[in-house]
């Protein structure tokens, strides 16, 4: 972004580019020789070949199982907990209309959306401070963001476990202060406090390498031509890091969604989450199909976030 | 501000920026160093000065992207010390344009407007209308990836003018472009500023568009202001060895003070100069090329008895309309430059030759 001489020249060049193919009697001119075209298709044969063991790897650990997954959505459930493979219905699909599983969806779906809002909200500034330091202090910034991930995710949350538990570290805290003890482990407020926690930093990243990225003399060049600090954050920054709050959101909100680790340990028994549900259905109520129906369907909500976020921010990580 | 007005200060008022004492420092680094400074309103005025001299430190001062550390600075007799940029009547074309890349040529232009809640079809009408002045009509809705750089350029500049500041500050607005258009955005901005009757602060390294464009120029070294003044004033009276080396070629010779209107040269000669510096002082005496006459040895005129020396030709460059001489004299080298036209006489390296100069060409500058 930042604009060099080169850079300038380039885009003249790009200009002629962009021209000449709008314009569809030269695109036409502009057949590829015979050669050339050989030369992409061993080029592409090289790439497959580096590619096949990542090719294998998926095919093995995502396709397969996700195809299995869907597969038993259209399933039916025999006597014994099993699965029938051979009666296939979407009776499943037709359960998830079901008055609770909407509730828990809502319920999942606030809730992640409020755990994405806060991340934003705390991110937001973090990441413009972090940007705006100098190459030291922002590294040393990158690392302490980066450090919760040296602890296992489940020792963590195990860590909240204590530290809201009745007379645990924070009960004490708001004792000793005059409000009481508190009860805050077991609550949807625990369950967004540790996700909040738990995902902050998919949210600092992107929006940190979106911001770095933007050429902070555009901000001065706002400011020159009289926008106040609001103005300039509204009409320059937001609009510029907008690729950053996008892939941040998405990257807090699909786990969020889906969490099972921190709702089962902070959340306790009342407010059941999809996640939570979904592994229900599996292992307690051993009803195959419908878990796997209600997993299939998180996974095209996921998808179509995804997809999302492929179109406005993936560009930027 | 409640100031009292002396006959002073109504004078100050009108420039259209006036610097006073004003330093910056970054943390060691003092990039500006105590200058003064007065800009005329209407007035085109360069500042000149190598990489890191203090220019942009100078100009981001005045569009308050950057407050002085000491000093005072003031627009149209207003102190305006730490007002934030929105609240002064200054725009900048910045040294690589800083255009919004988010935004269209349209929306580039209109943005100083929007910013000040100028009503959404005014602001399209007005930044059309500067767009046409820059002649940018029909590319409105492209992006400032799809524009040339000349018409980056040209944004820009639009961008700017489209809140009518009072002042424009240009921050080597033509860097970037090649020769021909540089030569041909020279032309369009110098009539563009006439036309307006705004003032330009214009910042450059290039002292040929310094001197072709401006009315004034200040010369700046190592955060140091060490002349202002208009093109002539800086060629033919350089105040000091730096600005005459600066501006334009010259031969500077190593010369001692001996009164107030002599000075001895380095091998003894005494020349006529007048000088304000005291007797002993270590000056340089600076002879511009073209000042200096060369003809065959022993052909100088008798009344240039005092300004003249007897040198041996070392090397000659043809530049069509005139040629380059590089003349060894017994403790120096000088440069001459001699006309190419008919019937001039032409020579060779081996040469000897005599050079000679009217008194009026000796110009005494404090080392
Ligand atoms: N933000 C800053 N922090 C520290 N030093 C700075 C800063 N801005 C400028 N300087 C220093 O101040 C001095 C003057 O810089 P300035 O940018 O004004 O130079 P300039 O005359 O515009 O040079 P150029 O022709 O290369 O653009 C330089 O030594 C520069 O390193
Ligand atoms: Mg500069």
């Amino acid at each position: 972004m930042v604009g060099s001489g080169r850079q300038l020249g380039g885009s003249r060049l790009v200009t002629a580019a962009t021209e000449a193919l709008t314009d569809p009697a030269l695109e036409a001119a502009v057949a590829t020789p015979e050669f050339e075209l050989a030369n992409i298709r061993q080029r592409k044969r090289r790439g497959l070949l580096i590619a096949l063991p990542a090719y294998i790897y998926l095919l093995i650990f995502f396709a397969v199982p996700l195809i299995t997954v869907i597969i038993y959505s259209f399933a039916t459930r025999n006597r014994f907990g099993g699965a029938d493979l051979n009666n296939w219905n979407i009776d499943s699909y037709r359960e998830l209309g079901d008055d609770l599983i909407r509730t828990i969806l809502l319920r999942s779906a606030g809730l992640a959306i409020l755990t994405t809002i806060i991340c934003l909200l705390i991110s937001y500034p973090f990441a413009y401070y972090m940007a705006t330091r100098s190459e030291k202090v922002r590294n040393l910034m990158l690392v302490f963001v980066m450090i919760p991930f040296w602890t296992n995710f489940l020792v963590r949350n195990y860590a909240w476990y204590v530290i809201l538990g009745t007379d645990g570290p924070f009960s004490q805290f708001t004792e000793f202060i005059g409000f009481g003890p508190t009860r805050v482990l077991f609550t949807q407020v625990a369950v967004v406090l540790g996700l909040v926690y738990g995902f902050l930093p998919f949210m600092i990243l992107p929006l940190y390498a979106s911001i770095e990225r933007i050429d902070g003399r555009l901000i001065e060049a706002s400011r020159d031509l009289y926008a106040n600090g609001w103005q300039a954050f509204r009409n320059v920054l937001w609009p510029l890091s907008l690729p950053g709050v996008v892939a941040g959101s998405i990257l807090v909100f699909i786990p969020s969604l889906g969490a099972y680790v921190t709702p089962h340990i902070l959340g306790g028994t009342k407010g059941t989450l999809l996640g939570s549900y979904i592994v229900t259905q599996f292992l307690t109520a051993r009803n195959l199909p419908f878990g796997a129906a209600m997993s299939t369907v998180l996974m095209i909500i996921m998808l179509a976030a995804t997809i999302l976020y492929f179109r406005k921010g993936g560009r930027t990580l | 501000m409640g100031e009292t007005r002396d006959a002073h200060e109504t004078t100050t008022a009108a420039d259209a920026v006036a610097i006073s004492g004003v330093t910056k420092r970054f943390g060691d680094v003092v990039a500006v160093d105590n200058i003064d400074l007065n800009i005329a309103d209407g007035e085109f005025f360069a500042m000149l000065g190598p990489s890191g001299c203090g220019k942009t430190t100078t100009l981001r001062m005045i569009a308050g992207l950057e407050f002085p550390t000491q000093g005072s600075l003031k627009i149209f007799g207003d102190e305006v010390g730490t007002l934030p940029p929105n609240k002064r009547p200054v725009n900048t074309v910045f040294q690589n344009y800083a255009l919004f890349p988010h935004m269209n040529v349209l929306d580039n232009v209109s943005f100083g407007l929007r910013m000040q809640n100028v009503g959404r079809s005014e602001a399209a009408d007005r930044a059309r209308a500067l767009i046409k002045l820059v002649q940018l009509e029909g590319m409105e809705r492209r992006k400032p990836s799809q524009l040339s750089g000349g018409q980056q350029q040209r944004v820009a500049l639009a961008r700017a003018l489209v809140n009518k500041p009072k002042v424009l500050l240009l921050d080597e607005p033509l860097g970037a472009l090649d020769l021909k258009l540089r030569q041909e955005m020279q032309n369009e901005l110098k009539s563009l500023q006439r036309e307006l009757g705004v003032s330009f602060v214009f910042v450059t390294h290039d002292q040929e568009e310094a001197l072709t464009m401006s009315d004034r120029i200040a010369v700046m070294e190592d955060g140091r202001l060490l002349q202002v003044g208009s093109a002539e004033d800086l060629y033919e009276r350089p105040a000091n060895r730096f600005v005459a080396d600066f501006i334009g070629q010259t031969n500077l010779v190593d010369a001692t003070v001996a009164d107030s209107d002599t000075i001895v040269l380095g091998n003894g000669s005494k020349v006529r100069a007048t000088t304000s510096l005291g007797s002993g002082s270590k000056v340089a005496m600076s002879l511009r090329p073209e000042a200096i006459s060369i003809g065959p040895r022993g052909s100088a005129p008798a009344d240039h008895s005092e300004e003249s020396l007897d040198g041996i030709v070392s090397s000659s460059t043809y530049l069509g309309h005139a040629v380059d001489y590089r003349v060894s004299v017994d403790w120096i080298d000088l440069e001459v430059r001699a006309g190419a036209i008919g019937a001039q006489q032409r020579f060779s390296p081996g040469d000897e030759v005599s050079l000679w100069w009217d008194r009026a060409a000796n110009w005494v500058v404090a080392d």
